[in-house]
C-alpha cells in the first residue's frame, strides 16, 4: 500500500512544482476565494520585510500570522516553495496512516459488538468489510493533496504549515502516538488537533470548539500544549483580535464581509458575538450526541469552523471534503445529495463568474457575489447536516434492525425532528 | 427545509418529478420562451430614466455653430487622406495645434494571426511596393493570396518598419512561383501597424484628474472624414468654453478598433492583447465617459446608436439616456439598430416592432463582438457608446450643426458629473430606444429554459439512484433492496473517455487552426484566412465521427455487469450539469448569448438517448449545434434588418463569421470563440455521444 501512496505523493508534488512555475500561480495567489487577509503569503512577505526594518510585524495592520510562522520563514524564506511541498506531502502521509489505523480501530470495535450481539440481526449489509475499507485512506491522502495543491498552497501559507511548527511528533510519527495513548481514538483525535488545528487556530477564538470537545471527551490532557505557543511575543494580541473582530472585510467566500460592510459601526460589536457564536454553539450538543464517535464528531466541527469562521478559504473547505470517502459507507443514507453537490458545483463555477462582473466588468455588484456565498454557505451546511443525518440514522439501524415497521405493521420511516 | 428532511413529502415530489417529467420540461421551456416574447409589452418593458443627478434635465445652451468648419476641416482631411494613402497624422497634428490642443502621437503595430479578409488592413502595391490602400469590402473569402509567407521573411519585414511610409524593399519578398492574379491583386499580410493621433483639451477649472473621449475611429477606407471634421471643429469650439472641469481627449485611430485597442492599453499602461505599441506622452486623468463617432456624409437623415460592446458588455442606461434627450432636444431623429422606435406602445404594433429591435440587440449582443469602437472602452470600465450618421433616402435632412449640438450638449452634461456612472442599469435589453427590461425582468426566461435541462437531470439521477439501491433511497425508508453494486467506480470510469475526448476535440479546435495556417496553406492552394476557417470547420464535422466509436471498448464491461441503460444515462447526467453550468455562467455575463445557446440547444439535449427514433433526434443535433446556431442567427439577423440572404450569401457570411470570430478572439480578446470551442462543442458532442451510444 505505500507504493500507490508514494506515487500519490510524487505527482502531487509535480504538479505543485509545475504551477509555483507556471503563471498560473499569480493569477491563482490574487484569487478571493482563495486568499484570506489572515494567512495570505503576500502579507507574509510583507510581516518579513518589516522584521527585516526592524519594526513589529504587528505594527501595520496588514499581517496576522502567528510568529512562529514569521520566524519559520523568516529563515526559509528562500525555500518556502519547498516547505509547503513537504509540508503537504507530510500531511497527506500523516492522514493516510491515521485514518488506516481508525479503520482498524471501527474494525475492531464493529468486531467487538458482534460479537457481543449488540447490532440487530439483519444489518449484515450495513456492516463494513476490511475489503471496501482497504483504499479510504488513499482516497483521502489523494483528496488532501490536490485541491489543496491547485489553489490553497499556491498562494497561501498552506493549512499543513502551522501543526508541524507546533506538535512535530504528532504528524511525523503517528502511528506511534496512537500506541501510545491509551485510549486508541483518542490518540488519533489529537492527531486530527494537529492536522487541523491550523484552520482553527487562525482565527484564534475559533480555537475553542476544539478545547471544548478535547474537554468534554475527557481528553489528554497533552493537546493543551498546542495552544501555549500563543506566548505572547510580540503584539500577539492582534492575531487573536484580528479573528474575532472582523476588521478587514475584503470579500471572501464567508458570511462575515458583507454584513459588516453593510452595518452600522455602533452594532457591529453586538453583531460580532451574534455571528462568532455560531462556531462555538454546536460543540456541545455535538459533542453529546457523539461521544462515542470523536472522529465524526471531528470531521463535522471542522466542516462547521470552514463555514462559519471569519476568514474561510477554499483550503478550509477542501480540508473537510478530503474526509469525505472515511464516510463512504454512508452514502446510500444521504438524501439530498444530488442536489447539494450541484449546488455546490455551481456556486464554486460563479463565485470567478460574478467576481469578474463586479470587479472587473463593473456591471454587477457586491450584492450578486455575496448572494452566491450565502447559497454556497446554505449548501455546505445542508451538506453537513445530510452527513450527520445520515451517521445517527446508520447507528439507529445497527442497533434497531434494517427493516423497520410502525405499530400497525407497515414499513417505518425515520424522520429527523 | 421541511421539504428536503420530510421523507412523505420527498416522496410525493419525487414522483411527480418523475411522471410528469416530460409536460413540465415542455412547459418550462414554452414558458421561457413566451416570457422572453413578453419581455416587449408593457409591463415588463418600462419606460427608460435618468437615474444620474448631475445629468437630470438638458438645460444647457449649445451654441456649437461650426458647421462649416467642420465641413472644410473634413473636406481637408479627405485630400490628405488620399493624397499620403494613410491617416494624415502631420496634417492632424498641425490643425489639432492650431486649435489649441496639446497634441500628442502613438505608433503601434500588431501582428495578426492570419491576415484579415474582411478589412484590409494592410494592402501592398504590386510586388510588394507599399502603394495605396484599396478599400477590397465586401470580397470576402474565395480570393487566393500569392503571397505564401514564410516566417524568415516577416521577421524581415517587421525589422523594416512596415508602416506605410516605406520601409520595405522589393528585394525583400521573393515573387511565389504560381501566382494566380486578380486585379487588383490583394496582397496582405499579416502586420499592421499605425498611428494614432489624440489632443487633450486641459479644463481650465480641474486637475487633470478625470477626462472625457470624443473619438473618430479610421478605416483603411476613406469614411469617416466629416465625423473628424466635426470632432476638430468641436475642438476648436470647446477650448473657447471656460466651464470644462474634465479634460476632453480628441481621439482619431487609425486600422478602427485596432488602433483603439493599442491607445487604451497604453493609456491604461496594460498588454492584454500582444500589441506593440509606443507609450503615450500625455494623460488626461480618469476617463469617465467616451463617445466614438462615425459619420461619413455632410447632411444625416438619422442618427444610429450602438451600445453592445465586446463579449457583451453593455455601457451604464444613462449614457444612453443622455443622448436620446438631447436628440429629443434637438429634434434629431435617433435609431437604435437601425430601427425608428415605435409610438404606440398600447396596440400590438408597437411590441412587434420592439420585438424586432429586441431581437436585434439580443443578435449582436450575443456575437460578442464590439460593434464600434466604443465596445473596447467598455473593457476598461469607461461608459461609452458609438454615434452612426445615417444618410438614407428619408427628405428631412440635418447638417453637422445639429450633430455637433448633441454632441456638445452630451458633454456638457457628462462635465457634471461627480462621480462615475453607475445609477442606472448595466445589464438591460432595448426594445426600443426609450424602452427598457432590467435584469430581474429578462433572467427568468434563461432560468425557465435552464429549468428543463435540472428537470431532466434530476430524473436521470433518481432512475440512476433507483436502478442502484432499489426502492429504499428516494423515499427514504429501508425497503427490500438490492445489494449495493460494488462498481459505482466502473460506471464512472467508462464517463472519463467520451469525456476527455470531446474535452480534446474542443482544444483541437481552438487551437489547431490558428497554429496550423502554415501546413494548411503550403499543401493546399488556400490562403492563411481560407486554411483557418476550413480546418475550423473540418475539425468541428471530425468531432461528429470520432468520438462514439472510442467509448465501446469500456461501455461494454459496464454493460455487462449493470443495467444496459445505466452507461447513457450517467453520461447524459454529466452532459447537462455541463449544459447547464456553461449557459448559466454565460447567461449571466451575456443575457443575449446564453438565452440563444439555450434556446436552440436545450431540446435536442433534453431528447437525446439511444432509442427512438435516432435519425430525427440526430438532425434535431446537428441543427442545434453550436455552428448551426451562428449560421442560423446570421440568416435571422439579415431577416430583420429586412435584408433577406439567399443561401450561397449566408454561407459566404457565415465563413467570414467565422474567421472573425477566431480573429477577434486574438485581436480584441473577445470570448465567444473559446467559449464554444472549449466549452460547448465539448458539451455538444458529448451529447452526440449519447444519441451513437452502444
Amino acid at each position: 500500500m505505500a507504493a500507490p501512496l508514494a506515487l500519490v505523493l510524487v505527482v502531487a508534488v509535480t504538479v505543485r512544482a509545475a504551477l509555483f512555475r507556471s503563471s498560473l500561480a499569480e493569477f491563482i495567489s490574487e484569487r478571493v476565494e482563495v486568499v484570506s487577509p489572515l494567512s495570505s503569503w503576500k502579507r507574509v512577505v510583507e510581516g518579513l520585510s518589516l522584521l527585516d526594518l526592524g519594526v513589529s510585524p504587528y505594527s501595520g495592520a496588514v499581517f496576522h500570522e502567528t510568529p512562529l510562522i514569521i520566524y519559520l520563514f523568516h529563515f526559509l524564506i528562500d525555500y518556502a516553495e519547498l516547505v509547503f511541498m513537504i509540508t503537504d506531502a507530510l500531511t497527506a502521509i500523516a492522514l493516510y496512516f491515521a485514518i488506516q489505523d481508525f479503520n482498524k480501530v471501527v474494525f475492531k470495535k464493529q468486531k467487538l459488538l458482534l460479537e457481543l450481539d449488540q447490532y440487530a440481526p439483519d444489518v449484515a449489509e450495513l456492516i463494513r468489510t476490511p475489503m471496501e475499507m482497504r483504499y479510504i485512506p488513499l482516497k483521502v491522502a489523494l483528496l488532501q493533496c490536490f485541491p489543496q495543491c491547485y489553489f490553497s498552497c499556491l498562494s497561501d501559507i498552506p493549512v499543513s504549515v502551522p501543526p508541524y511548527l507546533v506538535c512535530p511528533r504528532t504528524p511525523l510519527s503517528p502511528p506511534a502516538a496512537v500506541h501510545t495513548c491509551e485510549n486508541e481514538e483518542q490518540g488519533l483525535l489529537d492527531l486530527f488537533l494537529g492536522v487541523c488545528h491550523d484552520v482553527c487556530g487562525k482565527p484564534s477564538g475559533n480555537r475553542l470548539p476544539l478545547l471544548l470537545p478535547s474537554q468534554l471527551l475527557g481528553f489528554h490532557p497533552r493537546s493543551l500544549w498546542l495552544y501555549c505557543w500563543v506566548s505572547p511575543d510580540f503584539k500577539l494580541s492582534c492575531a487573536v483580535k484580528e479573528g474575532l473582530s472582523v476588521p478587514d472585510l475584503t470579500p471572501n467566500i464567508g458570511l462575515f464581509w458583507y454584513f459588516f460592510a453593510e452595518m452600522f459601526e455602533h452594532f457591529s460589536l453586538f453583531f460580532v458575538c451574534v455571528f462568532q457564536i455560531n462556531v462555538f454553539f454546536y460543540t456541545i450538543p455535538l459533542a453529546i450526541k457523539l461521544k462515542e464517535h470523536p472522529i465524526f464528531f471531528m470531521f463535522i466541527q471542522i466542516a462547521i469552523i470552514a463555514i462559519f469562521k471569519s476568514y474561510p478559504t477554499v483550503g478550509d473547505v477542501a480540508l473537510y471534503m478530503a474526509f469525505f470517502p472515511v464516510w463512504n459507507h454512508l452514502y446510500r443514507f444521504l438524501r439530498n445529495i444530488f442536489v447539494l453537490t450541484c449546488i455546490i458545483i455551481v456556486c464554486s463555477l460563479l463565485f470567478p463568474v460574478l467576481w469578474h462582473l463586479w470587479i472587473y466588468a463593473g456591471s454587477a455588484n457586491s450584492n450578486f457575489f455575496y448572494a452566491i456565498t450565502l447559497t454556497f454557505n446554505v449548501g455546505q451546511i445542508l451538506l453537513i447536516s445530510d452527513y450527520f443525518y445520515a451517521f445517527l440514522r446508520r447507528e439507529y439501524y445497527l442497533t434497531h434492525g434494517l427493516y423497520l415497521t410502525a405499530k400497525d405493521g407497515t414499513e417505518a420511516m425515520l424522520v429527523l425532528k | 427545509m421541511g421539504l428536503l428532511s420530510d421523507p412523505v413529502r420527498r416522496r410525493a415530489l419525487a414522483r411527480l418529478v418523475l411522471r410528469l417529467n416530460a409536460p413540465l420540461c415542455v412547459l418550462s421551456y414554452v414558458a421561457g420562451i413566451a416570457w422572453f416574447l413578453a419581455l416587449v409589452f408593457p409591463p415588463l418593458t418600462q419606460r427608460t430614466y435618468m437615474s444620474e443627478n448631475a445629468m437630470g434635465s438638458t438645460m444647457v445652451e449649445e451654441q456649437f455653430a461650426g458647421g462649416d468648419r467642420a465641413r472644410a476641416f473634413a473636406r481637408d482631411f479627405a485630400a490628405h487622406r488620399k493624397k499620403s494613402g494613410a491617416l494624415p497624422v502631420a496634417w492632424l497634428e498641425r490643425t489639432m495645434r492650431s486649435v489649441g490642443l496639446e497634441v500628442y502621437t502613438q505608433s503601434f503595430s500588431r501582428k495578426l494571426p492570419f491576415p484579415d479578409e474582411t478589412h484590409e488592413r494592410y494592402v501592398l502595391g504590386e510586388w510588394g511596393v507599399p502603394g495605396p490602400r484599396a478599400h477590397l469590402g465586401g470580397r470576402g473569402l474565395g480570393w487566393v493570396s500569392p503571397w505564401r509567407v514564410s516566417w524568415g521573411q516577416e521577421a524581415q519585414w517587421e525589422g523594416k518598419s512596415l508602416v506605410g511610409i516605406g520601409g520595405l524593399e522589393k528585394g525583400g519578398l521573393q515573387r511565389p512561383t504560381t501566382v494566380t492574379l486578380r486585379s487588383p491583386p490583394p496582397y496582405c499580410i499579416q502586420m499592421v501597424s499605425g498611428t494614432n493621433v489624440y489632443g487633450i483639451l486641459r479644463a481650465p477649472r480641474a486637475a487633470s484628474t478625470e477626462s472625457l473621449v470624443l473619438t473618430v475611429p479610421c478605416g483603411s477606407d476613406s469614411t469617416n472624414s466629416q465625423a473628424v471634421g466635426l470632432l476638430l471643429a468641436l475642438a476648436a469650439h470647446f477650448r473657447g468654453q471656460i466651464y470644462w472641469a474634465k479634460d476632453i481627449i480628441f481621439l482619431v485611430t487609425e486600422h478602427d478598433l485596432l488602433g483603439t485597442e493599442a491607445w487604451l492599453e497604453a493609456y491604461h499602461d496594460v498588454n492584454v492583447t500582444g500589441m506593440q505599441s509606443s507609450p503615450l506622452q500625455g494623460r488626461a486623468g480618469a476617463i469617465q465617459a467616451a463617445v466614438a463617432l462615425e459619420l461619413s456624409s455632410d447632411v444625416v437623415t438619422s442618427l444610429d446608436v450602438a451600445v453592445e460592446g465586446l463579449n457583451g458588455q453593455l455601457p451604464n442606461l444613462d449614457l444612453l439616456n443622455l443622448f436620446q434627450t438631447f436628440c429629443q432636444k434637438g429634434g434629431l431623429l435617433c435609431t437604435l439598430q437601425g430601427k425608428l422606435q415605435p409610438q404606440d406602445w398600447t396596440s400590438l404594433d408597437g411590441p412587434l416592432q420592439g420585438l424586432q429591435t429586441l431581437l436585434l440587440m439580443v443578435l449582436r449582443q450575443a456575437s460578442g463582438r464590439p460593434h464600434g469602437s466604443h465596445g473596447l472602452f467598455l473593457r476598461y470600465r469607461v461608459e461609452a457608446l458609438t454615434l452612426r450618421g445615417i444618410n438614407s433616402f428619408r427628405q428631412y435632412k440635418y447638417d453637422l450643426v445639429a450633430v455637433g449640438k448633441a454632441l456638445e450638449g452630451m458633454f456638457r452634461k457628462l462635465n457634471h458629473l461627480l462621480e462615475r456612472l453607475h445609477q442606472s442599469f448595466f445589464l438591460y435589453l432595448l426594445p426600443a430606444l426609450s424602452r427598457f427590461v432590467s435584469i430581474g425582468l429578462y433572467m427568468p426566461a434563461a432560468g425557465f429554459l435552464l429549468l428543463v435541462l435540472g428537470l431532466k437531470a434530476l430524473e436521470l439521477w433518481m432512475q440512476l439512484h433507483e436502478a442502484e439501491v432499489g426502492v429504499e433511497e428516494p423515499g427514504g425508508a429501508p425497503g427490500p433492496s438490492v445489494p449495493l453494486p460494488p462498481s459505482q467506480g466502473v460506471g464512472l470510469a467508462s464517463l472519463v473517455a467520451p469525456l476527455l475526448i470531446s474535452q480534446a476535440m474542443g482544444l483541437a479546435l481552438y487551437v489547431l487552426p490558428v497554429l496550423g495556417q502554415h501546413v494548411a496553406t503550403q499543401h493546399f492552394p488556400v490562403a492563411e484566412a481560407e486554411a483557418v476557417v476550413l480546418t475550423l470547420l473540418a475539425i468541428y464535422a471530425a468531432g461528429l465521427a470520432l468520438p462514439h466509436n472510442t467509448h465501446r471498448p469500456l461501455s461494454c464491461r459496464v454493460v455487462s455487469t449493470q443495467a444496459p441503460d445505466r452507461g447513457w444515462m450517467a453520461l447524459k447526467l454529466v452532459a447537462l450539469i455541463y449544459l447547464a453550468l456553461q449557459l448559466g455562467c454565460i447567461a449571466l455575463t451575456n443575457f443575449s448569448l446564453g438565452f440563444l445557446l439555450a434556446t436552440t440547444m436545450v431540446p435536442a439535449a433534453a431528447l437525446a438517448k439511444p432509442h427512438g427514433p435516432r435519425t430525427l433526434y440526430a438532425a434535431l443535433l446537428v441543427l442545434t449545434s453550436p455552428a448551426a446556431t451562428l449560421l442560423g442567427s446570421l440568416f435571422l439577423w439579415r431577416e430583420l434588418q429586412e435584408a433577406p440572404l439567399s443561401l450561397a450569401e449566408g454561407w459566404q457570411l457565415f465563413l467570414a463569421a467565422l474567421a472573425q470570430g477566431v480573429l477577434e478572439h486574438h485581436t480584441y480578446g473577445a470570448l465567444l470563440f473559446p467559449l464554444l470551442s472549449l466549452g460547448l462543442y465539448p458539451c455538444w458532442l458529448l451529447f452526440w455521444n449519447v444519441l451513437f451510444w452502444k
